[in-house]
């Protein structure tokens, strides 16, 4: 099932299917999930968890030796009436029950940070405007925790911005009770210079509905781990992102769907654009079905487009199976080049240069920009792809 | 009228870490309404001759001229010769991921008119073109290019001459690959634009089977990156019998 074309020299695009009783998900971690970054050995970057990942790029996050400062970000919180915003100590008994940290580095967030947001949209109430959480780094490090939680059959859009620079690691709950619907648009928009790690952990009610956009444009090291699982059956992920990695950037997003329920679905679909020397992403999307979880309906998705040589994708898609009794699963991965034929091509139809990167860059990532369903959002990645390409074209 | 006029041009090419030179001097004159065949053997230069009218940036003109209607053809980018009203039907079409048909016409259409077509007019006029091409309708939804079949990739260059309507058509090698019902599907194509009158034709071959569909008003050889003989169809009927062994041996190719 795994597709792989046109790979651009030194990427690679490697897929498997596994059918096996143990999980290697699980076991190739070095070490089982903990909150306490004392349980994980500091990465020497062999590791199967970090051997994309260039460690000296973190600025000490996967060490110990990123202290926080007191000017890491500014976190400000804008909500519609009903929604309740708090700012709460770490003994707070709501953190970190959509999941456990599972590398070093997210364990090393949850143990540091000193104060957490928690965001609550109470039972049934539905919202009609989009909650924003606007992060913006000032230049320092910091560590940080945020729980989104929705009371059953609550309805919400949030939007999570993040711009300015920072050395930052934090992670994300999102709690969804019976019948919610989240829909949750995390951008990063970062300076060039600043480090983003992160985990987002979604527990997904019973017949609740849970849609992510993970953007990512900017930052000179972003690494987000996006996990799901669900607390009861008839749950439904739909995991999207989108990422434009230029020269330099490294920008890698690991996903996870832990299907350990019945009768859940979830589909994944990641999108990315390269462009410029040494501009790398990686994708990983891990999928586990578990023994109990009959009537799965699964499927991830993987594409990249190569806008110019330099650059490197690793696309790594893997489904394991640990029930025969499922409605569905699959996986794709293919990473394409725009190149100078393609190029020629175009512009033989009369079309100029820089109308013909943008025509391919727009149809690539059209299909993911109209799921999101948020009008200025969309207009607002529309235009950043823009910005994005003209940059390139200069 | 319009006139493509191409006087002494000689084409490098870098291969191999050596400049190899393809063209040697081609002279030809092509004007609106009229039909050149150009027929040669493997390696004589045809295809170079089509990619450098077109303006691809891998051959180098190292002497020579191409003018449209008196304007320096050489002078232009790919995309200005495109809209000057130059066309390369090419043999072999590029995969463009992530853009579909319609939208690639559309856009390419809107450059080459200088305004885009009228939403409504436009969408009969694809329709109508892709019907006379026997294509299926779910063939605008497609990647351009991707996974279509090599007499699908000819009708849609078909389709673009037809759509882009240009002053000069450069068909490079249009019939290869091509079934009997495929090169006359095509080949009915290449003559609806033929038949307006306002297109000069400049039909690149291998085989003289394509000549059958579409006739010919001159037919030139094409040999060691000249022409070496021009006449009128009847030449074709000769290369039909004798091939192109006269050309390739012996004193004419000197």
């Amino acid at each position: 099932m795994a597709e792989a074309q046109n790979i651009p020299v030194g990427s690679t695009t490697a897929g498997q299917i596994a059918v096996a009783a143990e999980s290697t998900v699980a076991t190739r971690m070095s070490a089982p999930p903990s909150f306490d970054v004392a349980d994980f050995p500091v990465p020497h970057g062999r590791e199967e968890e970090w051997r994309f990942t260039p460690l000296e790029r973190l600025r000490g996050l996967h060490d110990g030796t990123a202290t926080a400062t007191g000017e890491g970000v500014k976190v400000d919180v804008q909500a519609p009436e009903g929604v309740t915003v708090e700012t709460v100590g770490r003994d707070d008994a709501r953190l970190g029950r959509a999941g456990t940290p599972v590398d070093r580095v997210a364990a090393q967030a949850y143990s540091a940070f000193e104060k957490a947001g928690v965001v609550t949209v109470p039972k049934e109430t539905v919202l009609t405007e989009p909650i924003r959480i606007a992060v913006h780094g000032e230049g320092g490090v910091a560590y940080g925790h945020q729980v989104v939680e929705l009371g059953a059959f609550a309805e919400a859009v949030v939007v999570i911005d993040h711009t300015g620079d920072a050395v930052l690691a934090a992670n994300v709950d999102y709690v969804l009770g019976d019948g919610a619907k989240l829909t949750v648009v995390s951008v990063q928009d970062w300076d060039d210079k600043a480090v983003h790690v992160g985990q987002h952990n979604a527990l997904i009610g019973r017949d609740a509905t849970f849609k992510s956009f993970v953007v990512t444009f900017g930052g000179d090291l972003v690494r987000l781990h996006p996990r799901v699982a669900y607390a009861g059956t008839g749950g439904e992920a739909e995991l999207f992102g989108l990422y434009f990695t230029d020269s330099g950037q490294h920008q890698e997003h690991r996903l996870l769907v832990d299907h350990n329920t019945p009768h859940c679905r979830s589909n994944v679909m990641y999108k990315g654009a390269l462009q410029g020397e040494s501009a790398h992403a990686v994708w990983i999307g891990d999928v586990l079905i578990e023994a109990s979880a009959e009537g799965t309906d699964t499927y991830e998705m993987n594409r990249n487009l190569v806008l110019t040589d330099g650059a490197r994708v690793d696309s790594v898609p893997n489904l394991e199976i640990e029930t025969g009794e499922i409605v569905g699963a699959g996986h794709a991965s293919a990473t394409g080049r725009f190149d100078d034929e393609q190029l020629f091509y175009l512009m033989a139809r009369g079309i100029p240069e820089h109308e013909a990167r943008r025509l391919v860059v727009r149809g690539f990532f059209a299909e993911l920009v109209q799921q999101i369903g948020v009008a200025d959002i969309e207009e607002r990645l529309l235009a950043k792809i823009e910005e994005e390409l003209e940059a390139s074209v200069a | 009228m319009a006139t493509l006029e191409i006087r002494d041009l000689h084409v490098t090419v870098e291969a191999d870490n050596a400049t190899k030179e393809i063209l040697k001097g081609v002279d030809l004159t092509v004007k609106q309404g009229e039909t050149h065949a150009i027929m040669g053997p493997n390696g004589s230069g045809k295809s170079t001759l089509a990619y450098s009218l077109a303006g691809h940036p891998k051959y180098t003109i190292t002497s020579g001229t191409v003018t449209l209607d008196g304007e320096d053809v050489l002078e232009m980018s790919v995309d200005e010769r495109a809209r000057a009203g130059l066309f390369l039907a090419m043999q072999y079409p590029v995969e463009v991921p992530g853009v579909s048909v319609s939208n690639f016409l559309r856009t390419s259409a809107t450059a080459i008119r200088g305004e885009a077509p009228k939403l409504r007019t436009w969408v009969k006029e694809v329709k109508e073109t892709m019907e006379r091409l026997s294509m299926d309708p779910s063939f605008a939804e497609r990647n351009v290019n991707e996974g279509f079949s090599g007499g699908e990739k000819k009708r849609h260059e078909i389709l673009q001459l037809e759509l882009l309507r240009p002053k000069i058509a450069i068909l490079d090698e249009t019939d290869s690959g091509l079934d009997v019902d495929a090169l006359r599907i095509v080949s009915e194509g290449v003559n609806r634009v033929r038949e307006t009158g306002e297109v000069g034709t400049l039909l690149i071959t291998h085989y003289t089977r394509i000549l059958r569909y579409i006739k010919p008003d001159y037919v030139h050889v094409f040999s060691g990156g000249r022409i070496v003989e021009s006449g009128g169809a009847e030449l074709a009927d000769k290369l039909e019998d004798e091939g192109y062994e006269a050309y390739t041996k012996g004193g004419a190719s000197a």
